[in-house]
């Protein structure tokens, strides 16, 4: 998430070869409270899904070492991962979700690339299932999960009934950094591997770019020596 | 030294590389210093002093840890949150 970011020459996207990837904040997050969920003993068992080109499976890895039992890597790669969005990724969780028997679907409340925040609410809505959405608390009570979620008026909490889809916002807990006996251990689970054909999802994307601009630059800001000086600035600037 | 005790400091050293790979100041930097805090102590000889040396080891580990949830932390902070907005949510949670 450090990397700088540069706008292609063609300007039909952003540099993505050679730039170092790694496993999405708000996702962090999510499979943090997952591996705690399991850890409080309310969940059997926590699988991490990525999609994508072979990478993808460094960040499972990560997640495998964070304490999920077990990955799944859904290979998309080529054409279909350039074109791939919120919807394709949500019909292949929907897909995985019904397989796996999920009682939860956890991720991040949105993507940093693509700032999109529609694949958790897309799951839940092809699943029918209720969703929890930038949550900040979660809470398993029984069959039920309390969500306490950061709206624009502050916060709000609500009990849905499981299975439900959850997505996580910045203040649901401290992600735990992997360290490297964790990720030896994680070497030994295992990672399936499939393709969206295997689920029955077409990639087709119903969304094209049409261009990529870098936004434009901030001019540098003028220091001034005294209020005088700035409100002669004003004045000049034609602002007062 | 005693054989397990070997293990360990082995074991902490790598531990800590790994983690120095991700160090603001550049891995390299990390890499030097480490270095030099392992040599300054290669003639201990008293596994109780070692084993104080490694729990210290073991701290580091843990700080560089917070250092970078931290710093993830502030970042998308700042990236995705507006400072009024702030004020309304209930902060008694991660600091800053």
């Amino acid at each position: 998430y450090i990397v700088t970011i540069r706008v292609k020459p063609d300007h039909s996207g952003v540099v993505t070869d050679g730039v170092k990837h790694s496993m999405n904040p708000f996702c962090e997050i999510a499979v943090e409270e997952a591996v705690k969920l399991k850890e409080k003993k309310f969940i059997k068992e926590v699988v991490a899904v990525s999609c994508g080109p072979t990478q993808v499976t460094e960040t499972i890895r990560t997640a495998l070492a964070m304490g999920c039992d077990r990955g799944i890597h859904v290979e998309v790669s080529g054409k279909d991962y350039e074109a791939m969005g919120p919807l394709q990724i949500a019909k292949i969780f929907a897909a995985l979700a019904k397989k796996e028997e999920a009682s939860l679907v956890i991720l991040g409340k949105q993507a940093i690339d693509d700032d999109c925040n529609q694949t958790g609410q897309m799951t839940a809505a092809l699943l029918d299932w209720p969703q929890g959405t930038f949550a900040s608390e979660v809470t398993i009570d029984g069959e039920k999960v309390k969500v306490v979620r950061e709206i624009d008026g502050g916060l709000e909490t609500i009990k849905i009934s499981m299975p439900a889809v959850l997505t996580a916002d910045l203040r649901l807990n401290t992600p735990r950094y992997a360290t490297l006996p964790n990720i030896m251990k994680a070497k030994k689970k295992k990672i399936a591997n499939m393709k969206p054909a295997d689920l029955g999802v077409d990639m087709v994307s119903r969304v094209e770019v049409l261009r990529v601009d870098e936004p434009p630059t901030r001019l540098a800001g003028v220091k001034v020596e005294t209020v005088d000086d700035l409100v002669a600035k004003l004045k000049a600037n034609g602002t007062i | 030294m005693a054989n397990p005790l070997r293990r360990e400091v082995r074991q902490l050293y790598k531990n800590l590389l790994y983690l120095g790979r991700e160090y603001p100041q550049g891995a390299d930097y990390f890499r030097e210093r480490l270095n030099c805090a392992f040599m300054k102590n290669k003639d201990v000889t008293d596994p109780k002093e070692i084993r104080k040396l490694v729990d210290c080891g073991e701290v580091v580990i843990k700080e560089l840890g917070t250092l970078y949830y931290l710093r993830e932390y502030r970042t998308m902070k700042k990236r995705f949150y507006e400072e009024e907005l702030l004020g309304l949510l209930n902060i008694g949670r991660p600091i800053d």
